[in-house]
């Protein structure tokens, strides 16, 4: 009976509690009520991956209206994997964030806070789940507005700033996403995907579809930080909490390639996109200076989070290289490393928390000695950076090779290189801080410090210990991502 | 400890895995006891040791045992099967490491060296890796146990802690890292992609599926992606790694992570290309050339080398090529002498730098000027870092010449001329570097002014490299079960 629901409860429910948390009054009870709706999502996301693993479509007609003219939530393999990492993520953040936020955020912010991270995590798993071009408009603002209230929250004044420029950019990507809508509109009269699907091959040679597109790219380009569009994202990840930094950083970008996916493959469909507009001929070259130029900038950074930031802009670009390479080995990469990504990222930057916690700064100066102070919290940012390089028996690997097995198949040997270049490049910008943290001592008038609380230890550890886990048995990973990838290339031929 | 010894191979394949890693822990939990830490060592590499040996049988008996443990990738496994060529590195790592433990312990104690338990179990962490990449069954798998050798080796490099130690481990890093995910990795892909397998399967995996100037491109990126053999360019680490402490040198940096490198070599050359395979690769003759070049440029620098281990380690790089030279001599005869190479230059050399290690802590010398009649005070030491020196250049009695002689006549059956008088010319130069030390230090008078009074070294160090110097000699008179490995290496079971 309640199983129907699933895919309504996924959304509704974090929705819902979302101004909850905020009349809590209490701020401890408002944090593990938000904790336990994380959980509660997790577990309707792990049961939503359960019933459409075997290819299943789940379709939920919200209100008992029938799409077209209803809202429809619709989830197959991909939107289901997706749901699971976001919320697989949220579910370390919120337990996690009690403790980090005590130092980084004023009390009286605190239930601010919660409905914040409440109505971004509803906003993002709606976006994913959602099977109406709309109600992804709508639900994408809803994330972004709370992420913009949370990255002000940081205690930086410069997070005022930072907070401001994503507002800027968020918006007119937002923008220009609802005017590539609104010519969908115009075009077909009907907001369903797959409707949209259905009536757009009629369109071909239109020229209000083409600029439709090319808005829609633009939008999401914004949103998901592809290079040169990405130039809100370094400040933004730099000057929010450590745990808004943790949870957008491996969460928001992944979502909006998530919709960038539905809209190439499944509403324009691969032949329209590739074939006709030759999309992936703009996204290779952007990917592959993303990957180049992000991950040199990200040498040269003294801030922890920064630098891990313009990692991120690299690790988006080999996303998109995936993409661009257009057959399935490619997309698998892609779907693989938003999932791998996702677990890279949010153990550094929590970890980053704790390291922030204890030492009140994430300066690469600030982690000198650390090794011996804090040696669990150092192990684990290893763990994760062997992971970002690729080293094997990590996610990082996985990725690595579904991606250059992914150029080979394309005998397009020059960018092999150029993903091996980029690994080594992660070496030379993880190790400084690896080398600082176990080799230098901690200056003689620096406070001492201990290990980080466990409340921060243990969420760092279960997303660190993930990416050795599916680096090790990474049958559910590679299985959805790989099936995800065959059902989209299948659905748009 | 029998019982070791009637255990099924696929347990012991497992045992060979997990005991130095047990170990490893016992150090960490007998932190505050010094003693009772060095026991566990030593037991450790005692029951690895019987582990490893309780192998042997089976695989002289033709059988290829395999452990599969889990699955990485769909159809990409991590899995072991031990072979001959896997059977003898991993003979050579498990005898010498309770050596080498007896002799680190003296060492270690007699410097007064920094956070010792961390070095033990690094050491510990490091056998295990060896054994995986000598059990490895295929290409993934190496390469997992080869990250994981170079990782847990770093903190051993960098043992001193000080501004030097830390550049040289930049360097260490540096190379071996760049180069295994730079070229190594790239082309395990590329194998898994053409042959759909990187299984390692006696007579190569990829006959028909990729020839021509590929097949070189993939030998290139093999050769030099394996940096850890040390063929140059890729041969700086070496030199670098020997801010180490002595015992690092010996075991690592002589034995394990060196061979463990041209092992790589001669496994990829044997079970995924196939001699007769790469036989048709266009241009391939300049990889063996470039192994050459190494050998000759290698001991040329090492003449020039006035600290010890440095030159220790030069001629090491030389040696080194040796192996990767009779893999690339492509005949049967010379994988033979490559195979029985990786055994007798680890144990020759490994008593050169017990020799080494052991001056330095008797008397802090550290310098070849210095030694002159240090023969007389440590008879022991010297007379051992003789016998390492003559199997070094080749001589009968001891090992090194066994391997010469496969390598050799492996070379005159494909006609390699250049390879040959290199092997000539180079052990002119291997006698031109070692027999100055050996005249100095029992011939030449002292220096009237010493620095400190000594004798030989503590006694666990004499012990150890007491006993390398004479298993170097017994390899000579009796090298039945290396020569019998050795020839089976490559070889398909019937």
């Amino acid at each position: 009976m309640i199983n129907e629901h699933l895919p309504a409860l996924q959304v509704v429910v974090p929705l819902l509690a979302a101004p909850i948390c905020f009349l809590i009054l209490i701020n401890r009870l408002s944090w593990l009520f938000a904790t336990l709706v994380s959980w509660l999502t997790f577990a309707i996301a792990i049961l939503l991956v359960m019933e459409v693993h075997d290819g299943t479509v789940l379709h939920y007609e919200f209100g008992g209206w029938a799409p077209p003219w209803g809202i429809e939530y619709r989830v197959d393999i991909l939107n289901a994997y997706v749901l699971l990492i976001v919320s697989g993520i949220a579910a370390a953040v919120f337990p996690y964030s009690w403790k980090s936020i005590q130092k980084e955020i004023p009390e009286s912010h605190h239930r601010i806070f919660f409905t914040a991270m409440m109505l971004c995590l509803a906003g993002l798993l709606g976006m994913t789940i959602t099977g109406d071009a709309f109600n992804l408009f709508v639900l994408l603002e809803i994330s972004s507005l709370s992420s913009y209230t949370l990255i002000s929250l940081g205690r930086d004044r410069r997070a005022l700033t930072a907070s401001f420029q994503y507002l800027i950019m968020g918006t007119i990507g937002a923008t220009f996403i609802l005017i590539g809508i609104g010519l969908l509109y115009a075009l077909t009269g009907t907001l369903n995907m797959t409707d949209l699907a259905s009536r757009i091959p009629a369109l071909a040679g239109s020229r209000t579809l083409e600029a439709a597109f090319a808005f829609l790219i633009v939008g999401f380009g914004l949103k998901l930080a592809m290079f040169p569009l990405h130039l809100w994202l370094p400040n933004a990840y730099a000057f929010a909490p450590s745990a808004v930094t943790a949870f957008i950083g491996s969460t928001a970008t992944k979502v909006a390639i998530y919709a960038l996916l539905r809209f190439l493959y499944t509403i324009f469909g691969a032949k329209f996109s590739f074939d006709y507009m030759q999309v992936h001929w703009l996204l290779m070259p952007l990917a592959v200076t993303a990957i180049m130029f992000a991950s040199i900038v990200a040498i040269f950074q003294d801030g922890m989070k920064r630098l891990l930031a313009y990692s991120s802009v690299a690790q988006i670009g080999y996303i998109l290289l995936g993409i661009s390479l257009v057959n399935v080995t490619g997309l698998t990469a892609s779907l693989l490393h938003i999932f791998n990504h996702a677990l890279m990222k949010g153990g550094l930057f929590l970890i980053l928390g704790a390291i922030a916690y204890r030492v009140g700064s994430t300066n690469v100066k600030s982690v000198a000695g650390l090794g011996q102070a804090m040696p669990f919290t150092m192990a684990a940012f290893v763990i994760g950076a062997l992971s970002l390089i690729g080293v094997p028996l990590t996610v990082g690997f996985i990725s690595k090779w579904y991606l250059i097995l992914a150029t080979l198949e394309k005998d397009y040997w020059p960018l092999t290189v150029l993903i091996v270049i980029s690994s080594l490049m992660a070496v030379v910008y993880t190790w400084r801080i690896i080398e600082t943290a176990y080799f230098q001592e901690r200056p003689a008038n620096a406070a001492p410090v201990t290990e980080a609380p466990l409340s921060l230890l243990i969420p760092a550890w279960t997303i660190i210990a993930a990416n050795l886990y599916f680096g090790i048995n990474s049958g559910l990973s590679t299985d959805l991502a790989s099936s995800a990838a065959k059902m989209l290339f299948a659905g748009s031929l | 400890m029998g019982f070791l010894m009637g255990l099924m191979p696929d347990d012991l394949i497992m045992l060979a895995l997990c005991i130095p890693l047990f170990t490893a822990v016992g150090i960490y939990l007998a932190d505050p006891w010094p003693n009772v830490r060095e026991g566990v060592t030593l037991v450790g590499s005692v029951l690895l040791f019987i582990a490893v040996v309780a192998l042997a049988p089976h695989i002289l008996a033709g059988e290829r045992p395999n452990l599969a443990l889990t699955e990485i990738l769909p159809g990409l496994e991590i899995s072991f099967t031990v072979e001959p060529l896997g059977m003898i590195f991993a003979l050579v790592a498990a005898t010498l490491w309770p050596i080498n433990s007896l002799y680190s312990i003296g060492y270690m104690r007699g410097n007064n060296e920094r956070k010792q338990t961390r070095f033990y179990i690094f050491f510990a962490i490091a056998l295990s890796s060896v054994m995986g990449i000598a059990f490895a069954g295929n290409l993934l798998t190496l390469f997992v146990f080869y990250e994981v050798l170079t990782l847990s080796t770093y903190p051993l490099v960098t043992h001193a802690g000080h501004e030097k130690a830390r550049n040289a481990g930049r360097v260490y890093l540096g190379i071996l890292i760049s180069t295994s995910i730079g070229l190594l990795l790239p082309a395990i892909i590329w194998v898994w992609y053409v042959a759909g397998t990187t299984d390692f399967t006696a007579g190569g995996i990829l006959a028909g599926h990729i020839s021509g100037p590929l097949l070189t491109l993939l030998a290139t990126l093999f050769i030099f992606g394996i940096g850890k053999a040390a063929v140059m360019p890729t041969h700086r680490w070496l030199p670098a790694a020997m801010v180490a402490p002595t015992p690092v040198s010996a075991l690592l940096h002589a034995v394990a992570v060196v061979k463990a490198g041209v092992f790589s070599v001669v496994k990829v050359v044997a079970y995924i290309f196939g001699l007769d395979l790469l036989k048709t690769a266009p241009g391939i003759e300049w990889l063996l050339y470039i192994a050459c070049f190494t050998v000759v440029v290698a001991s040329i620098i090492a003449l020039q080398q006035d600290n010890l281990k440095k030159r220790l380690a030069y001629s090491t790089i030389s040696q080194l090529s040796y192996v990767v030279m009779g893999a690339l001599i492509l005949a049967p005869l010379s994988l033979v002498g490559a195979s029985l190479h990786i055994a007798v230059h680890a144990f020759g050399k490994i008593t050169l730098f017990f020799a080494a290690g052991s001056i330095y802590t008797a008397s802090k010398k550290t310098n070849i000027s210095q030694l002159n009649g240090i023969g007389r005070r440590m008879p022991w030491t010297m007379t051992a870092f003789t016998i390492g020196a003559i199997s070094m250049i080749a001589l009968p009695p001891a090992a090194g010449f066994l391997s010469k002689w496969y390598l050799l006549m492996g070379a005159s059956q494909e006609q390699q001329y250049i390879a040959m008088s290199v092997i000539v010319l180079s052990t002119l130069l291997n006698a031109a570097y070692f027999v100055p030390i050996i005249y100095a230090a029992f011939l030449k008078p002292e220096d009237p002014v010493q620095e400190r009074d000594h004798k030989e070294a503590p006694l666990p160090m004499v012990i150890a490299l007491t006993i390398t110097a004479a298993a170097t000699i017994l390899l000579f008179l009796f090298p039945g079960l290396a020569l019998e490995l050795a020839q089976a290496v490559g070889v398909p079971v019937s």
